[in-house]
């Protein structure tokens, strides 16, 4: 107990580190996987062929897997970035598929006439999808983007594994080597920094979900 | 192919269509041709850099990492499976205290990242690291497991269980013999996708040192130096993305072959009872 107390302060950078990297990663994946959702409903059969085979190749990619081709392949071929800025990509790269199925979901979920009716006064594709369905999608899409952000929150571990970032799960890894016989507390306080974000967004989405439910 | 968003292309937008894409096509070679002149200067694409390919020892090594891999998810999924069960029961329990203590167990380890308790069973808990690794997986993976039978159960029509009682069934034979087996067929692809989150979960085992795929793919990077790195990257994501893949088609055919007969099965229960059912409350639950 005491070990945890004298170390609150590291325990601070590692939780800023974490949320820093789970908002950055959150914002970059969300404009990547927008870009995407549009690309696999779009009317250009090689935008749809590219999505479609982002989102299955990524998917199907473990985020260890990710990282570690980040981390130590791209430096040798094409070029090396620094720890942090390395990790949101992994994280921002491995997160838009998801992204992208829940807004394309969003967006099958909004009624034909929408759509129709927007056609019918002569929109184009794009005007079609950014003035009428992509705004309308936001309410129903929230939920579920929620989850995949929180998620991301328990991913952004990954880059504290040997991947060269300093967040929560780097706090549980050089701690106990410290203080080897509090280890039991050490970790118990690693994990109630993830609970502290990690509950309460999964009640913000019970919330959403039933304010959803009402408003339809 | 037709779509609500836009309309049936005539000829000025099938010449756009073209148009554009011939643009992406010319980016997207662009970028590729770009990446493998880079790749090139780097003397990556060199044969000897992919020569190490040619010998069946390097694939035998790493195809024993995809073993390891699959041995600890397979031993896992099934221990998830059995758990998840139990928390499940639990959660339905006629004494609060035990409800309430699966309901928190669910809620905490589903909210924690799989590294960490990898890392828990491993240094604290004193375990193998092969048993760490399966430990994380079991633990997180049951717990979300249990969220999902529990929304499963949710979803099914109130009469279901009202019947079952009504016809003198114990609390748990309601839970057994009715509501579970309907949970699990409307969340099978559901589960299935959350086995397909558990498999690429194992990679997280590198982090705490179990010998598996990537950890084999980087012993032989090591082994035959850094111009090896990249050819032994991506035998091992290639790996991963074939079974990935398999698993994941897998999942979608469970879906058709759920919904065809499922929806027959609404309709006709909806026919009978006049009511409406909320079954196959989607197959977005599975949290990667």
């Amino acid at each position: 107990m005491d070990a945890v107390l004298e170390n609150l302060p590291l325990y601070w950078q590692g939780f800023r580190t974490t949320l820093g990297l789970t908002l950055a990663s959150a914002l970059v994946s969300l404009v990547l996987g927008t870009v995407l959702a549009a690309c696999r409903v779009s009317p250009t059969p090689v935008l749809r062929a590219f999505g479609t085979t982002y989102v299955e190749l990524v998917r199907n990619t473990p985020l260890t897997v990710v990282f570690y081709g980040v981390t130590f392949v791209m430096p040798l071929v094409l070029l090396g970035l620094d720890p942090l800025p390395g990790a949101v990509l992994a994280l921002s790269l491995y997160t838009s598929p998801f992204v992208c199925e829940v807004i394309r979901s969003g967006v099958n979920a909004i009624p034909v006439g929408q759509a129709e009716a927007a056609r019918s006064l002569g929109m184009t594709f794009g005007q079609t999808l950014t003035t009428v369905v992509l705004p309308q999608s936001v309410r129903g899409v929230l939920p579920p983007l929620v989850n995949v952000f929180i998620a991301l929150t328990k991913n952004s571990s990954v880059a504290g594994g040997g991947f060269y970032v300093f967040e929560l799960f780097g706090v549980a890894r050089r701690l106990p080597n410290d203080y080897p016989a509090d280890i039991y507390w050490l970790l118990a306080g690693v994990a109630l920094a993830y609970l502290v974000i990690t509950i309460p967004a999964g009640q913000l989405v019970g919330v959403l979900e039933r304010k959803v439910a009402v408003l339809r | 192919m037709t779509s609500v968003l836009y309309d049936v292309p005539g000829p000025a937008a099938r010449r756009r269509s073209r148009v554009w894409s011939a643009v992406g096509a010319v980016v997207v070679v662009g970028l590729v041709a770009a990446a493998l002149a880079r790749l090139a200067s780097q003397g990556a694409l060199a044969p000897e850099a992919w020569s190490p390919l040619a010998d069946p020892d390097v694939w035998t090594f790493l195809l024993e990492g995809l073993l390891a891999t699959l041995r600890a998810a397979a031993l896992a999924a099934v221990l998830a499976a059995a758990l998840g069960f139990v928390l499940a029961v639990l959660r339905r329990s006629s004494l609060s205290p035990v409800r309430w203590l699966a309901a928190a167990v669910v809620e905490v380890f589903r909210g924690l990242p799989v590294v960490l308790l990898m890392f828990l069973g491993v240094i604290a808990l004193g375990l193998s690291i092969f048993q760490g690794v399966v430990f994380g997986l079991v633990v997180y993976n049951a717990a979300v497991i249990a969220e999902v039978l529990r929304a499963g159960i949710a979803g099914l029509p109130r009469g279901q269980g009202e019947a079952a009682e009504a016809i003198g069934m114990s609390r748990f034979q309601v839970l057994s013999v009715v509501l579970l087996p309907q949970a699990v067929r409307t969340m099978l692809p559901t589960l299935v996708s959350q086995f397909v989150v558990l498999l690429k979960d194992t990679s997280l085992g590198y982090i705490v040192g179990y010998a598996e795929l990537l950890r084999h793919s980087r012993l032989m990077a090591e082994f035959f130096g850094s111009d090896a790195r990249l050819p032994m990257f991506v035998v091992a994501a290639a790996l991963y993305i074939t079974v990935n893949f398999l698993l994941g088609r897998l999942a979608v055919h469970l879906e058709r072959r759920g919904s065809s007969t499922g929806a027959s099965g609404r309709s006709l229960r909806r026919r009978l009872l006049g009511g409406t059912s909320t079954a196959g409350a989607g197959a977005a639950g599975a949290e990667r």
